[in-house]
C-alpha cells in the first residue's frame, strides 16, 4: 500500500484502528456520545466510537441527529476540543512545603502522561493545537508540561466529508482538508459507502498502519480524498472578511461594539469553547495547618470584570469592551502576538453562544460599514 | 549590560527562594526589602524590570525592583500594601523567606541614553521603579547632559525615600522639583500637581536633548506626557511604564493584555509613540 512517499490505505471499519492502537497499549481519546453531544473522552473499547450520527449546529444551536447508518464521521466538532486534554482546565504547577527555619521548598508537579492517541481529530483543530503551540512556547518561554503532553501524543485525523452550518475553516484556510500535522488521516470517502481512505503522515503512522496489512487504495479512491473535503468546503455558507486584521484595528471606536454588547450576556462561553483561547488564572491555596500550598492553574475569560482587575477597578469594566478585546484578540491583535490567526474557523462560538452572536457575521459588519465611530 | 534573561531558569511558572536580609518602613503601609538568593539563577536585573513575588501560602503579585542595579548581589523592593498579597509581602521581615519570578519586561533604555539631559517625572509609588534608573544617572553624571527629578505625592508624608531623595537634591549637578497635592503644616516645598512643575522644571533646557521617563498613576501620565510634548521633547523620547493585572508575566495568562502587546513582555516600560493611539482609549 505504498504510493511515493505518502502510504494509502483502505479501512472498512475504523474500530479496527481504535483496537490495534488499544492492544499496543496507548490510551485512545477520542469522539463520545454525552449529554448528547460528542466529547472527547478516553474510550474504553472500540465500540465506543459512534457511528451513524450527524448534526445540526446554528447560532446558539446543536444537535447530535441520527445520519446514514453505516457513516462514522458526519457529525463535526462538538463543545469540546483537544485543548482540555493538552491544557488542562485545572492544573497544579506545584506545591510548596513550610520548613522549619521561616522558609518553604517547592516541588514541581509531575506531568502524568501516558503514551496517548487523539482520535478523530479535525482540520481546524490540529491548527488550533499549531495555534497553541506558538502561544505556549512563545520565544522567550516555553510550557514545559503542554509541549510534553503535545509531543508524545499521536494524531490520528479525520478529514471531514461534510461540514456544518457554522463551520468557516475554508475562508480561514485550516480546513476541511488536513495538510500536515498529523500521523495518520482517515477520510471517510463521499457517497462510496464503507470507504476510509487511510493516510500515513510519518513515520510513527506507518509503524502503527504497517501490522494492519490494509488493502492499497486505488487511483480512483486515493483522488476521492480531495474530491470530498472539496465538497465539504463549498458547501461552507459562512466566511470570514480577508482583511478582518486591519478592519478591527482601525475599528475600535465603531458603534457596532455598543449593538453587539447589547445582546452579548458576557458569560464567556465562546472563550470556553474556543480551541485557542488560552488565558488562564492562578490560584494559590493552603490547607488548613498553613504547612502546604499550592499554585493551580485554570482556564479563565477576558469576559469577567476580574480579568483586568488592577487596584482601584477594572480596566475593561463594560461588555462592550470586553467583547471588542475577545473579538480583536481573535482576529487582529493574535496576528502581532503571534504572526496568525487566533481564530481557525471551528465555529464553536457561535454554535455554543447563548444568544447566537456570528463572529462572522459581526465581522462582516465591521468590514461593510468602516468608519461609524462613536461621539 | 547584559542580563541572563528569567526563561534560562529550569521552569518559568516555578519561583526561586529568597531570604529576606532587611526590611523596613518607608511610609505609612510602604514597606522595602533586600532579598538574597537562596537558589541558584540570576540575580541581575535592569532598571525597569519587575519580579514576581509570592508570600507562602497567601499568592504572588508584580513588583518592581527598586534597588541599584549595579549591585548584582541581591534585590530590593519596595511594596505597597493594598491587598491580601501585598499585605503579606509587607508583614515579611528579617530571616522569612519570598519566592521569586523573573526579573520580567521592559527596562528604562536608560544606558543609551548618554549625552542626554534625562528628565524622571514620578507620582506616587512611580518612584520606585524609577529609583534604578536614577541610580545609574547618579553613578554616571558625567555621561549625561543633565538630570532632573519631578516627583509628586498626595501629601508631605507620602513622599517616598525622603531622605535619600534630600541627598539628591544637595548634590550640585542634580535638580528636583518636589511637589504635593495638599499641603500640611510645615510643608514650604511646593504644592500643586505635576504637571504645574514640570514646565517650570525644563524652562531653560532644550527640549532636543530630554529624554523623559515617566512612572504613575495614569492619569498623572497622561498630562505629564502633554506637558512634555508641549514643551518641545519628542514622542520618541518618552518613556512611561504601565500597569495591568499579571498572573503570570512569562506572556501565557492573557492577562496583562494592552492592544497587541502583553505588558509583561513588551511593556511595562514603553517608548510613548508606540502606544500612543492606545493610551488614550478607554477599556483597552
Ligand atoms: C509591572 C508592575 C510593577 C509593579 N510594581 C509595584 C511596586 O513596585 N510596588 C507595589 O507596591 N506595587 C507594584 N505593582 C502593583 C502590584 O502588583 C499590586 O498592587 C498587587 O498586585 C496588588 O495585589 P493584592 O493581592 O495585594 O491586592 P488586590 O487588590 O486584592 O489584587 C488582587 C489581584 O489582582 C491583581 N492586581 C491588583 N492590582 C494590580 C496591579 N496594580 N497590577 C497588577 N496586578 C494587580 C493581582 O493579581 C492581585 O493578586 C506593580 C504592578 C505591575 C503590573
Ligand atoms: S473564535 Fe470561534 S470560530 Fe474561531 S477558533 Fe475560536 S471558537 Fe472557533
Ligand atoms: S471547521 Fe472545517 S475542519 Fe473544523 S469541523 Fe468544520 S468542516 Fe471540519
Ligand atoms: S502576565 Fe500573563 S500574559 Fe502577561
Amino acid at each position: 500500500m505504498t504510493k511515493g512517499q505518502t502510504t494509502h490505505g483502505i479501512l472498512k471499519d475504523p474500530t479496527l484502528l481504535v483496537a490495534a492502537l488499544m492492544a499496543d497499549g496507548w490510551r485512545v481519546i477520542g469522539p463520545k456520545v454525552r449529554d448528547q453531544a460528542i466529547v472527547y473522552e478516553v474510550l474504553d473499547q472500540p465500540d465506543d466510537l459512534p457511528r451513524g450520527l450527524t448534526d445540526s449546529q446554528s447560532g446558539g444551536l446543536y444537535r447530535l441527529e441520527a445520519g446514514q447508518p453505516e457513516r462514522w464521521f458526519d457529525y463535526v466538532v462538538g463543545p469540546h476540543s483537544w485543548k482540555k486534554w493538552l491544557f488542562p482546565a485545572r492544573q497544579k504547577l506545584w506545591t510548596a512545603t513550610r520548613l522549619a527555619d521561616a522558609g518553604f521548598e517547592i516541588e514541581v508537579s509531575a506531568i502524568d502522561w501516558p503514551k496517548t492517541v487523539f482520535f478523530g481529530v479535525r482540520a481546524c483543530e490540529i491548527a488550533a493545537m499549531t495555534v497553541q503551540d506558538r502561544v505556549f512556547d512563545n520565544g522567550m518561554f516555553r510550557d514545559a508540561a503542554y509541549a510534553a503532553r503535545r509531543a508524545d501524543t499521536l494524531i490520528v485525523a479525520v478529514q471531514c466529508a461534510r461540514s456544518a452550518e457554522t463551520c468557516f475553516c475554508a475562508s480561514m484556510n485550516t480546513g476541511p482538508g488536513v495538510d500536515e500535522g498529523y500521523d495518520i488521516a482517515l477520510t471517510e470517502l463521499a457517497g462510496i459507502s464503507g470507504e476510509i481512505l487511510v493516510t500515513a503522515g510519518s513515520d510513527r503512522g506507518r509503524a502503527i498502519l504497517a501490522p494492519l496489512a490494509l488493502p492499497s487504495a486505488t487511483d480512483g479512491q486515493i483522488a476521492a480524498g480531495p474530491a470530498t473535503t472539496a465538497a465539504a468546503a463549498a458547501s461552507q455558507s459562512r466566511a470570514m472578511v480577508p482583511d478582518i486584521a486591519r478592519v478591527l484595528r482601525e475599528g475600535l471606536d465603531h458603534t457596532n461594539w455598543e449593538v453587539v454588547a447589547d445582546a452579548c450576556l458576557s458569560c464567556g462561553n465562546c472563550t470556553l469553547a474556543c480551541p485557542t483561547c488560552f488565558c488562564s488564572d492562578v490560584e494559590d491555596v493552603s490547607d488548613l495547618s498553613g504547612d502546604h500550598a499550592e499554585r493551580w492553574r485554570s482556564w479563565d475569560s477576558c469576559f469577567s470584570t476580574d480579568f483586568s482587575y488592577v487596584h482601584g477597578g477594572a480596566v475593561r469594566r463594560s461588555p462592550k469592551s470586553q467583547y471588542r478585546q475577545w473579538m480583536t484578540h481573535k482576529l487582529s491583535t493574535w496576528h502581532d502576538q503571534f504572526e496568525m490567526s487566533g481564530c481557525v474557523g471551528c465555529g464553536r462560538c457561535i454554535t455554543w453562544c447563548p444568544v447566537g452572536i456570528d463572529i462572522t457575521r459581526e465581522a462582516g459588519t465591521f468590514a461593510a460599514h468602516p468608519h461609524p465611530a462613536e461621539t | 549590560m547584559t542580563v541572563q534573561p528569567a526563561s534560562l531558569a529550569a521552569d518559568p511558572m516555578v519561583p526561586r527562594r529568597f531570604r529576606v536580609d532587611r526590611a523596613w518602613s518607608e511610609i505609612d503601609g510602604v514597606r522595602s526589602m533586600e532579598l538574597r538568593p537562596l537558589d541558584s539563577g540570576p540575580v541581575a536585573f535592569e532598571p525597569g524590570q519587575f519580579n514576581m513575588l509570592y508570600a507562602f501560602g497567601v499568592g504572588e503579585i508584580a513588583v518592581s525592583l527598586s534597588g541599584d542595579a549595579a549591585q548584582r548581589d541581591r534585590l530590593v523592593h519596595t511594596t505597597r500594601a493594598v491587598g491580601e498579597v501585598s499585605r503579606a509581602i509587607t508583614q515579611l521581615n528579617e530571616g522569612d523567606m519570598v519566592g521569586v519570578r523573573g526579573p520580567f519586561g521592559t527596562a528604562w533604555p536608560i544606558a543609551r541614553q548618554t549625552g542626554r539631559h534625562a528628565v524622571f517625572v514620578a507620582g506616587g509609588l512611580g518612584l520606585a521603579p524609577l529609583r534604578p534608573a536614577i541610580y545609574h544617572v547618579l553613578a554616571n553624571r558625567a555621561d549625561f547632559a543633565g538630570l532632573t527629578l519631578i516627583y509628586g505625592a498626595r501629601s508631605p508624608q507620602d513622599l517616598l525615600y525622603a531622605d535619600e531623595v534630600a541627598r539628591w537634591k544637595s548634590r550640585f549637578d542634580v535638580e528636583i522639583e518636589v511637589t504635593v497635592d495638599h499641603a500640611a503644616p510645615g510643608w514650604t516645598g511646593r504644592v500643586g500637581v505635576v504637571t504645574t512643575v514640570i514646565d517650570r522644571a525644563l524652562a531653560g533646557v532644550d527640549p532636543a536633548l530630554v529624554s523623559a521617563f515617566l512612572c504613575g498613576p495614569e492619569i498623572m501620565m497622561r498630562y505629564g506626557v502633554m506637558s512634555l510634548e508641549a514643551a518641545g521633547v519628542g514622542q520618541d523620547r518618552i518613556w512611561v511604564s504601565l500597569e495591568r493585572n499579571m498572573k503570570c508575566a512569562i506572556g501565557f495568562c492573557g492577562h496583562c493584555q494592552f492592544g497587541p502587546t502583553f505588558v509583561c513582555r513588551d511593556g511595562p516600560v514603553y517608548r510613548h509613540d508606540q502606544i500612543a493611539h492606545l493610551i488614550n482609549k478607554s477599556e483597552v
